[in-house]
């Protein structure tokens, strides 16, 4: 049993390479992974007089969440289009080595575009007090939303924008709910209640612990809430994957 | 123990019965071709064979080994060559052809010795640090057979691999599997044509509405349908056909361009009699064949019985 599953992580890690290969340069991880949350956080930076060290928090939260929820997304229906998805399917890997696969391209993007907001705040005279916790953050949150992004690329389509265009619908309210560009303490009673079903809020509240120790919720609490929602993410991705899977050959 | 082992496999998508209650058996060292019109359930079982879909009953076993309860294990020996191209097109043939050996586990050494060898067999070793995007759709069909080659499986499974190809890609294609079969794999081949089956295949399954009309091999099934032997012949000038329809043993006559077809069951006898009328009413034979049913005769009347 071991044995098996050793062999599948190491097949996992060989779609993971043949994902970074083929995905990470395409337009629509550029656009919606990096462009899409640099300028929006140029928007809401540009005239207001925050600190650097809340803005870079902000900042690196909400670029794990999009980079990690814009590879995942790509990917399906894209080997839906060119047929590639049947290939893989007749292949002794079972659909959650494939997805597994996929998330591990995901991660990697996230974790490595997440590593420009801590450099630009370092030049810019940011601390990090807490580099595990974040180094931990960080990792979770990259696994929490590329599972997130593999929900979206359920749908059975071979259509890249519709479901880029869903996932946006998702994605950009949460922005707003979770802490991003302003504190959870300081939301309005539902804001807050909102905030706690988004796990962005819960990264964004590590990042705050990590750079300024200003965090709304306990470190347990917002890495066993990443946890849970990766977990659920993770088996919710897997069961909508099954059931898509021959609607998209 | 048989290649390939089918009982009671069904498939519906959601009124529509794909898939009907099949069974039947694939022998270890066979080609056995599964015909069927568009939209028979030829790529549906195709897909529940190699366990790409799940059937809603029925079983299949690959070698002994159940494909629902074993999927991996199961897929891990057979090799599997899909409709359409599906390579990964940003990627090299050589890297296409070691993320294929990745996926079944193949060590490193190893895939790198058998990527070459399928390489050079299949005249792309040139290629092989060329993006497959730049490749011809002959070139890519032949990567995808060594793609379903690298494990070296013991079944190779193909749907329509000569579709669209041109005539030396398809006769490269055909004569591997040729040889493939003489090195002891079994082969189960998907394809709407008659003259590749009729070639290639030991036996045939006719496939229409998700059922099974006739398997055997292909000589057999033609024995097996009457009536449908025809003598073509073509005179110096125009014939009355009651003259011909008049002669003893013709079931029917029918006007193929400038020649007649003239069905019969007795075509030696009919031959002599066609001398006589010819010298009878002097006209001059220009052409005679005797024409026995092709196997495409024998897939239009299978499928229109069902």
């Amino acid at each position: 049993m071991t044995m098996i599953v050793i062999d599948q992580l190491k097949r996992a890690w060989a779609i993971s390479k043949k994902d970074i290969r083929i995905y990470y340069l395409r337009g629509p991880v550029i656009i919606f992974g990096v462009l899409s949350p640099a300028f929006l956080f140029l928007a809401f930076m540009i005239g207001r007089d925050l600190p650097v060290d809340f803005l870079i928090a902000g900042l690196l939260g909400m670029t794990i969440f999009f980079t990690s929820t814009s590879v995942t997304p790509v990917i399906a229906p894209t080997e839906t289009q060119t047929r590639n998805l049947e290939r893989l399917a007749a292949s002794p890997v079972s659909i959650t080595t494939i997805l597994l696969g996929d998330i591990l391209a995901s991660v990697l993007f996230g974790i490595g575009i997440s590593l420009v907001p801590i450099l630009l705040g370092i030049a810019l005279g940011v601390t990090i007090i807490h580099p595990f916790i974040l180094a931990v953050a960080i990792v979770l949150a990259s696994f929490c939303f590329s599972a997130m992004g593999l929900i979206f690329s359920s749908t059975p389509t071979g259509m890249t924008s519709t479901v880029m265009m869903m996932s946006m619908m998702v994605k950009f309210p949460m922005v707003f709910i979770s802490g991003v560009f302003i504190p959870v303490g300081e939301l309005p009673q539902w804001g807050r209640t909102l905030a706690l079903i988004s796990p962005l809020t819960y990264i964004t509240d590590l990042c705050r612990y990590s750079f300024q120790e200003t965090n709304y919720y306990s470190v347990p609490v917002n890495i066993s809430a990443l946890i849970m929602f990766m977990v659920i993410f993770m088996i919710t991705a897997v069961k909508l994957h099954e059931k898509s899977l021959p609607k998209r050959l | 123990m048989n290649a390939i082992e089918v009982n009671n496999l069904t498939k519906q998508f959601g009124d529509f019965t794909a898939v009907d209650h099949l069974d039947f058996e694939v022998e270890n060292g066979e080609i056995f071709g599964f015909l069927g019109p568009n939209g028979a359930g030829k790529t549906t079982t195709a897909r529940m064979l190699t366990g790409i879909i799940k059937p809603d009953s029925g079983q299949v076993k690959i070698k002994g080994i159940d494909i629902q309860r074993n999927p991996i294990k199961a897929k891990q020996i057979i090799g599997v060559v899909p409709e359409l191209s599906n390579a990964y097109t940003d990627l090299s043939a050589w890297n296409n052809l070691q993320f294929m050996a990745q996926l079944y586990g193949i060590p490193k050494k190893e895939a790198k010795q058998r990527a070459e060898e399928l390489l050079m067999m299949l005249d792309l070793y040139e290629r092989k640090d060329h993006k497959v995007k730049t490749f011809s759709k002959g070139m890519k069909q032949k990567l995808i057979l060594a793609m379903s080659l690298m494990n070296d499986p013991e079944i190779l499974f193909l749907d329509e691999p000569t579709s669209g190809l041109d005539v030396r890609s398809a006769r490269l294609i055909k004569d591997m599997l040729l040889e493939l079969n003489k090195e002891g794999k079994t082969i189960f081949l998907t394809t709407h044509d008659m003259e590749e089956a009729n070639q290639l295949c030991n036996r045939i399954a006719v496939i229409n509405h998700g059922n099974i009309a006739a398997i055997d091999a292909p000589e057999k099934l033609k024995m097996r349908i009457g009536g449908l032997k025809w003598i073509e012949i073509s005179f110096n000038m125009p014939v009355d056909f009651s003259d011909l329809h008049a002669m003893q043993g013709i079931v029917e006559v029918q006007k193929s361009g400038d020649k007649l077809r003239l069905y019969t069951d007795e075509p030696g006898r009919i031959v002599y009699q066609l001398v006589d009328y010819s010298r009878l009413n002097d006209l001059e034979i220009m052409t005679l064949n005797t024409m026995t049913p092709t196997l495409e005769d024998i897939f239009i009347k299978l499928t229109e019985e069902i």
